[in-house]
């Protein structure tokens, strides 16, 4: 039998992702704009009354501690999780394999595991206009007290879903649709241009 | 006009999708009652008031919603899952310990 190769993974933004300082930053750039490629991105979701075995199985495997409450999450710089949805997470890891970990320990009667790590594109803004950025994006309350650190939040931006998680004081990832993730990204490029981008 | 969804908190309405008449009750579907039918498609209360109706919460959390919106004033009294099984999920306060 040939030898499987592993496929190379392509980025959706490629044709549109510059590396470099845009638009107005001769004051300095006040938005970082990066794609952080994660290798797994799962949705799991918890059937009713099957909540709390949910959470246990991703503490189990990523270590991860969901914080109560609705759109709680946490994030550890690799590992990333948190609610969208009752009884639903994203569950995002720098390394690949995540569904199959999970496969083994959410079992059918907990619930159900959807690996959407080729289906959605992880976009990170960071800096200190990240979240005026953004508030032009989103009809949400940004600011820190309403959106904590490691809180995830669903809305969408003309009708394209997105998934924000806070993962810093002025940091969020967003997490579109793969096949609209070149015009959000775009669209974010130009709505950071008047605060002055990097591109990393 | 904003509508408190009782997992994402207050959302504009753009985010939201009426899915009708709240009062509504399907027959099984296997009954035979043609009345009980009829009533189901076409009967409605259209009250100049209170006024119990679903929504869905489609461009957020997507979860069914069950509200009381005033038809006069739009003022929304309540809003709770359509499902009323996710009270221990329900919204804390925003930013607050839970
Ligand atoms: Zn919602």
């Amino acid at each position: 039998m040939a030898e499987r190769q592993i496929p190379e993974r392509l980025s959706p933004l490629e044709p549109v992702f510059h590396p470099g300082s845009h638009g107005n930053f001769e004051h300095g750039v006040d938005v970082i704009l990066t794609e952080t490629r994660p290798g797994s991105i799962l949705q799991l979701a918890a059937w009713p009354g099957e909540e709390k075995r949910l959470i246990e199985a991703i503490r189990k495997v990523t270590g991860l501690a969901l914080p109560d409450g609705a759109g709680g999450g946490v994030a550890d710089g690799a590992k990333a999780v948190f609610g969208f949805a009752p009884g639903k997470f994203t569950v995002a890891d720098a390394a690949e394999g995540l569904a199959a970990a999970f496969a083994k320990v959410v079992t059918p009667a907990i619930g159900t595991v959807t690996d959407l790590s080729h289906g959605r594109t992880a976009i990170r803004i960071a800096g200190p206009k990240a979240e005026w950025v953004l508030a032009k994006f989103f009809a949400i309350d940004f600011a820190l007290p309403a959106f904590p650190i490691g809180a995830g939040r669903s809305t969408t931006h003309h009708d394209v879903f997105a998934q924000i998680q806070r993962t810093g004081a002025d940091q969020f990832d967003i997490y579109v649709f793969r096949s609209f993730a070149r015009s959000f990204w775009k669209a974010l490029c130009h709505a950071s241009d008047e605060v002055g981008y990097e591109v990393q | 006009m904003l509508i408190t969804c009782p997992y994402c908190g207050p959302r504009d309405v753009i985010e939201f999708t009426y899915q009708g008449d709240g009062n509504r009750e399907r027959p099984q579907p296997n009954s035979q009652d043609l009345d009980a039918w009829n009533a189901y498609v076409y009967d409605r209360l259209n009250p100049a008031g209170d006024h119990n109706e679903i929504w869905q919460h489609s461009g957020g959390c997507r979860t069914h919603l069950r509200m009381v919106r005033n038809t006069l004033t739009h003022e929304i009294s309540s809003t709770g899952f359509a499902r009323g099984d996710h009270n221990a999920a329900a919204r804390h306060k925003a930013g607050g310990k839970s």
